[in-house]
């Protein structure tokens, strides 16, 4: 969904460009080349973009029919395979992007931040593909729940460096990302993971993601006849939410649920500085982090509070500065599911479906087992990403669960657990 | 809007530490000798949870700081129960003003902060582009908001800073975030050059470590040398040392005595030495 407002910084009150001032120039020498290559499409960058994403990334992804869910749900479930991009995750549409960009840019090396590792490994495959330099952060907390990707990353050439301050999460991990780019951002460009962080970032970042909508909106007529009554995406900084909902929203008729993750509770510990969910359009309060105004998870005084969720993709404080907006103006409705309605819509889409679903995605699932009654009679969900990086994150919180619907671990302890 | 005072008659060393670090009592201890040291501003950092513009040093200190009990309100009593007559500056992150309001903006916090004698303000995380607000309750208060020239701003980012700064302006010697490093960057001259006609004090930090240091930087033109990493670094080691409050403070009046001369020397050395 292209607009012309490269140079409009704000969706209402939000958005923005609160960073050091060293960053400064960088962001406006990025925000003329998303004018220019990406809104106008010099030198071909989007046709390059498109034919890459297509070659490289395996675009279009398909729309696909769920029986074993429609039966279940009495509603027409549609699934948007995301999961089938190249790296299985949407992440791919964004950092193919931001590379080329910053290869149009002339720029030398590219850094990153990842969470879960999907945006990572992401960037480190386009990295790679465009013969780039690259450079990783991730929490350590991050680094032990998310080896496979740790290891994609590092496969694809991209060091991963560790970060250890607070609790080794992807708010730790954007923080040091930052302060690399104010070291070197006079021939570095930073490949931020989802449609945060300064302006242009949220605007670029949701161009480069709408065609998992661009696409999906196209399928679901041609399946259909007409448009899905609901479209689902689970949200943690918001862009799968925002490339799902991007060609959707003028679309008044079709309902749009954002799914956070609650984690364990929506219960803050303002004492402790723990939120532990991180549903931060559901729960938080306006506030500037990392370069946006935006909703976050934050204390009284406005202390950044540590976020919460089984998820790591969804595990942050903040969330895109449009997505914000859009629930301010009745657009989008924000909801959530806990940690446990995740991990059973996991093991759910797994078995009826044949599809193993990140945790991430898996949100989105557990809201439709619990509401599929409010999402009308077709529904379109986003399947961001496949589960293979979550297994091991699986077998051990499953294990400490009394899930019906998990298999048996029995079999899994005898042979020592995780260690896959 | 006074400021401007402190850099009159000779270069001016402004210190920085992070209130509260590692506790309150300590802390004030350590800003007060840091008075008796030379300082003729000091920065004092509230502490935010998310410090994008600060090195490893200063991180530490902020979690120090933090897990001491350091909040908005804290610091304000902090300041008020400081013995010392040199002019404060806050340092912090613009979420923790913003937040101070509820629904009201940056004025609440402002008013705050000049009701108990903070004179100036440095938001590492406000470029002029989105200081409007902050701009207007500073001036309805009479603070000063210092802005950050980088060795990256040119043109007209330069211009619109100049809009807005009062106080004086704060020249970052080098790229990237706060921390002593054992070298003077060429990049301080360069950005001393371009600001060579702004009307308003030019005060250079980021890297500065020693005496030394500071006489190059003021020998170089600069009206006034910030130092925050090598006297946090002081507080550290003291505290990891275990070392008694007094012998702490005294190292860093030392150190603040050390870094003054080191300015004096370096007016000394200026093509022009007459000031203003």
């Amino acid at each position: 969904m292209s607009t012309d407002d490269a140079h409009d910084p704000k969706f209402g009150e939000y958005g923005g460009q609160y960073v050091p001032e060293a960053l400064m120039p960088a962001i406006e020498e990025l925000t003329d080349a998303y004018q220019r290559y990406v809104l106008e499409n010099e030198d071909g960058f989007m046709d390059e973009f498109r034919e890459r994403l297509a070659d490289f990334g395996g675009r279009p992804t398909p729309l696909q029919y769920a029986e074993q869910l429609s039966a279940r749900y009495d509603t027409d479930v549609y699934l948007k395979r995301e999961d089938l991009l190249h790296g299985g995750a949407h992440k791919l549409n964004n950092a193919l992007g931001q590379v080329l960009l910053a290869k149009y840019m002339g720029k030398e090396r590219i850094i990153a931040e990842t969470g879960a590792g999907q945006h990572g490994t992401a960037t480190a495959m386009a990295a790679a593909h465009l013969d780039m330099p690259c450079e990783i952060y991730m929490g350590e907390t991050d680094i032990a729940r998310q080896r496979p990707n740790v290891f994609r990353m590092r496969i694809n050439g991209s060091e991963v460096n560790p970060v250890t301050v607070g609790r080794g999460t992807l708010k730790e991990a954007i923080s040091e990302t930052m302060r690399d780019w104010a070291t070197t951002v006079e021939n570095t460009h930073y490949v931020i993971g989802s449609v945060v962080g300064p302006h242009p970032f949220p605007k670029m970042v949701r161009d480069f993601q709408a065609v998992i909508s661009e696409e999906a909106r196209e399928q679901a007529i041609e399946k259909t006849g007409g448009l899905p009554d609901s479209v689902l995406a689970c949200a943690g900084g918001g862009s799968n939410t925002m490339g799902m909902f991007a060609h959707f929203v003028d679309d008044s008729e079709v309902d749009l649920y954002a799914v956070e993750a609650g984690g364990s509770s929506l219960q803050v510990d303002e004492a402790e500085g723990v939120a532990p969910n991180s549903a931060t359009l559901s729960t938080g309060d306006e506030g500037v982090l990392h370069g946006a105004r935006t909703k976050l998870l934050q204390d009284s005084d406005g202390q950044i509070m540590e976020s919460h969720s089984v998820s790591a993709g969804l595990d942050y404080a903040g969330v895109g500065p449009e997505l914000a907006h859009l629930v301010d103006e009745d657009r989008v409705t924000p909801v959530n599911v806990d940690d446990d309605a995740a991990l059973e819509a996991f093991h759910r889409l797994s078995q009826d479906e044949g599809i193993i679903p990140a945790l991430e995605t898996a949100h989105a699932f557990g809201y439709l087992e619990q509401h599929h009654d409010e999402v009308g009679d077709t529904v379109v969900v986003n399947v961001s990403g496949r589960g293979d990086k979550d297994l091991e994150t699986v077998i051990e919180e499953t294990s400490q669960r009394d899930l019906d619907i998990a298999p048996d671990m029995s079999l899994f302890e005898r042979v020592g657990g995780g260690g896959l | 809007m006074g400021l401007e005072r402190a850099f009159a008659d000779e270069p001016a060393f402004v210190p920085y530490l992070a209130a509260g670090d590692p506790n309150y009592e300590a802390s004030l201890e350590y800003v007060e000798a840091l008075a008796r040291g030379g300082a003729d501003v000091i920065e004092l950092g509230l502490p935010f949870s998310e410090p994008i513009a600060e090195g490893k040093t200063i991180q530490n200190a902020i979690v120090r700081s933090l897990e001491a009990g350091m909040t908005p309100d804290r610091f304000f009593e902090f300041v008020e129960d400081l013995d010392v007559d040199v002019p404060l500056v806050c340092m912090t992150y613009y979420n923790l003003i913003y937040q101070y309001g509820a629904d009201e903006g940056p004025r609440p916090f402002v008013e705050k902060a000049a009701a108990v004698g903070i004179e100036g303000l440095v938001v590492p995380d406000l470029p002029a582009e989105e200081a409007g607000p902050l701009r207007r309750a500073c001036d309805e208060f009479g603070l000063d908001l210092v802005f950050i020239v980088a060795p990256t701003t040119r043109g007209d980012r330069l211009e619109r800073m100049l809009e807005q700064v009062s106080g004086y302006v704060y020249v970052q010697a080098r790229l990237g975030v706060t921390g002593a490093r054992e070298d003077v960057d060429d990049a301080t001259e360069e950005s001393l050059a371009r600001l060579s006609d702004w009307d308003v004090p030019k005060a250079v930090g980021f890297g500065i470590k020693t005496g030394d240091h500071a006489e190059r930087i003021v020998a170089a033109g600069a009206d006034g040398v910030i130092v925050g990493s090598a006297l946090v670094d002081i507080v550290a080691e003291g505290h990891e040392n275990g070392d008694s409050v007094e012998a702490v403070a005294d190292r860093l009046e030392a150190k603040a005595s050390e870094l003054k001369d080191g300015a004096l020397r370096g007016a000394s050395e200026q093509p022009q030495p007459e000031r203003t």
